[in-house]
């Protein structure tokens, strides 16, 4: 007993190696400064250092940017910026948990018919809706309740099935209404084809530059999905063993499962409403994070959501940066990284490693 | 447990089953494939839903939340999941759980539980490994651990030795055995090797389809004629000192002497 005793403190889950924290914290804020300095309008680091400091009022600080850099800077790139990091973040937290839940290495945010379902409400915003209507406003609105209405309807399917209602239950009900989902899509594109153009950048993925008002508005989705996700991150990995063992070890599967895919749905929803799209991101980097650290999942969904941040905002400065004043769709950009470290990452894990 | 039955696909696998096992007790479940004992030890940890009436220390188990069984009960699945990514110490840590809310972080009992259970079960050099190095007999040990963490009284297992060669299969049940007296812990364990269950359990319960057919002390349920009637198969019980064998006969060889003759 005293032996034991004496060993407590070394018996724990693996906390994050101080050098991994760091080294993700680094990568995020390197990721930041790049993407708020790059851009076609030139903006010199020390000036933006000033104008930062001019913002948060310390003392002897002032500006040296002109009022059109101000507003370059502060009404459009930086709300950029942390609208690619929010998204990048949620992408890789719901990508994780998605993992996590059903156990199986290759699910994304998608899994479960967001991605369709999202894509059928924007294209039908594009087609039908009156152009005063639909902009900026509408269309968000409309991806995202076209994304919760299917993944609600997997949800049901998933439930009626009469087999054992276990993971692979909902994600087969994923595959179903996303099939359906994507019918109804091309159909209502096809009927409208002059919209085309539209509908497939939107589905590529974009982040806008619409100054404060995208983040605003995702924001409050984004914030209770990560609380909720993080809260019951010991418990993803206790359903790493199984809804049997899971359950034999006291968890109500089915609630916190629900609980679970819930937010991850809701935020990856609310980040699809006004990115469109956007691959990858949730498979690669809970992968990269696990492969290099090896952790298990109270670690890695936290992780990951800094990783993620950081990687988006990357790829968003890719993105409008590479051929500029032309923008490549960021779906281009994330799946052009993703697509070879992914046939790493299939060359690398052995099975059941989710 | 009375007449606890069990219908899965339309099919009833547990048939009005009626046992009990008595506190700090060996219960061996034996009996051919098929015969439900897993399904039965399944009832038991409410993972199927069944009929009938299951009193653990004098509370029904639907009136337990799934923490508080957790709490009495610990299982010990034939096949347990173990992501290879994770660390021993993190798995027998995960024998905490029924103890934790669902947001709560382990606290300092936890940790000694875990550690008590690494250090019973010699896994602490081992305890920073991941699953997914360990072999066979280690693996098995560190599940056990995590049942041990889980302080339950009674602790369910599904055929511990399945998949462990002789020595390791003596091991495991010798530890088991020790475990039970040091902490009183009650077994009801899945069985298929009866001359190591009649040497561990004081009390056989011998199902098949479904069906109680024999329950007692393992000398008075390993009969030739039972093992006979229900396994189909043809073997000889003999004694050895006071330990029973069971040893297969080829059909048509002649019977040995019998420990009855």
């Amino acid at each position: 007993m005293s032996v034991a005793a004496e060993r407590v403190g070394e018996v724990r889950a693996r906390g994050l190696a101080p050098l991994w924290a760091a080294a993700a914290l680094a990568f995020l804020l390197g990721s930041l400064v790049v993407g708020v300095l790059a851009g076609p309008i030139d903006l010199p680091a020390r000036a933006v250092l000033e104008s930062a400091a001019a913002h948060l009022r310390v003392p002897g600080f002032e500006s040296s940017l002109t009022a059109t850099e101000e507003a370059v800077l502060w009404e459009i790139r930086v709300p950029r910026v942390v609208l690619a990091a929010l998204v990048g973040a949620m992408l890789a937290l719901a990508g994780a948990t998605y993992q996590g839940v059903f156990r199986n290495p290759l699910a994304d945010p998608y899994l479960l018919g967001v991605a369709a379902g999202a894509g059928l409400g924007a294209t039908v915003a594009i087609a039908y809706l009156p152009d005063g209507l639909r902009g900026q406003r509408m269309l968000p609105v409309a991806a995202f309740v076209g994304g919760t209405v299917a993944v609600v309807l997997t949800y049901a399917v998933g439930r009626s099935a009469r087999r054992e209602r276990d993971a692979a239950t909902f994600v087969l009900a994923g595959v179903t209404v996303t099939a359906f989902f994507t019918a109804l899509q091309t159909f209502v594109q096809q009927q409208n084809s002059e919209t085309l153009q539209e509908v497939y950048a939107w589905i590529l993925g974009n982040i806008p530059s619409t100054g404060w008002s995208d983040v605003v508005l995702v924001l409050p989705y984004l914030g209770v999905a990560a609380v909720v996700i993080l809260a019951l991150r010991r418990v993803v990995d206790v359903l790493a063993l199984g809804d049997d063992e899971a359950a034999s070890l006291g968890v109500d599967v089915r609630r916190v499962r629900l609980a679970l895919v819930a937010a991850a749905t809701l935020g990856t929803a609310a980040a699809v409403a006004v990115t469109g799209l956007i691959g990858f991101v949730g498979i690669i980097v809970p992968h990269t994070v696990r492969l290099l650290t090896g952790v298990g999942y109270r670690v890695l969904l936290p992780l990951s959501a800094v990783v993620g941040a950081g990687f988006l905002v990357l790829a968003d400065v890719v993105a409008r940066t590479a051929l500029s004043p032309a923008e490549i769709p960021l779906g281009v950009v994330t799946a052009f990284f993703g697509a070879p470290f992914f046939a790493l990452v299939l060359r690398t894990s052995r099975g059941g490693s989710a | 447990m009375r007449e606890v039955s069990v219908w899965l696909g339309g099919r009833t696998v547990v048939d009005r089953v009626s046992a009990s096992v008595a506190e700090g007790e060996w219960l061996a479940l034996i009996g051919p494939n098929g015969a439900g004992k897993t399904t039965l030890l399944r009832a038991v940890a409410r993972l199927v839903p069944f009929a009938g009436e299951i009193v653990l220390r004098g509370t029904p188990l639907r009136a337990l939340s799934r923490a508080e069984l957790s709490r009495l009960v610990a299982v010990v699945p034939q096949e347990p999941v173990t992501p290879p990514w994770m660390t021993v110490s993190e798995y027998v840590l995960l024998g905490r759980t029924p103890h934790l809310g669902p947001l709560a972080k382990e606290g300092r009992r936890d940790r000694e539980a875990a550690a008590r259970a690494l250090e019973r079960l010699d896994l602490v050099p081992l305890a920073e490994r991941p699953l997914g190095t360990l072999s066979g007999g280690e693996r098995q040990r560190a599940v056990v651990a995590r049942a041990l963490a889980q302080e339950a009284a009674l602790v369910l297992l599904d055929e511990p030795t399945a998949s462990l060669d002789i020595g390791h299969q003596q091991q495991a049940l010798e530890l088991l055995d020790a475990l039970r007296e040091e902490s009183g812990l009650t077994l009801v364990a899945a069985m298929h090797d009866l001359t190591l269950a009649a040497q561990y359990a004081d009390r056989m319960v011998l199902l098949e389809t479904g069906r109680v057919v024999a329950d007692g002390a393992p000398g008075d349920v390993l009969t030739e004629q039972a093992l006979a009637a229900h396994y189909e198969a043809t073997v000889d019980v003999v004694s050895v000192g006071d330990r029973i064998a069971i040893v297969p006969r080829r059909r048509g060889a002649p019977s040995a002497t019998s420990r009855s003759s």
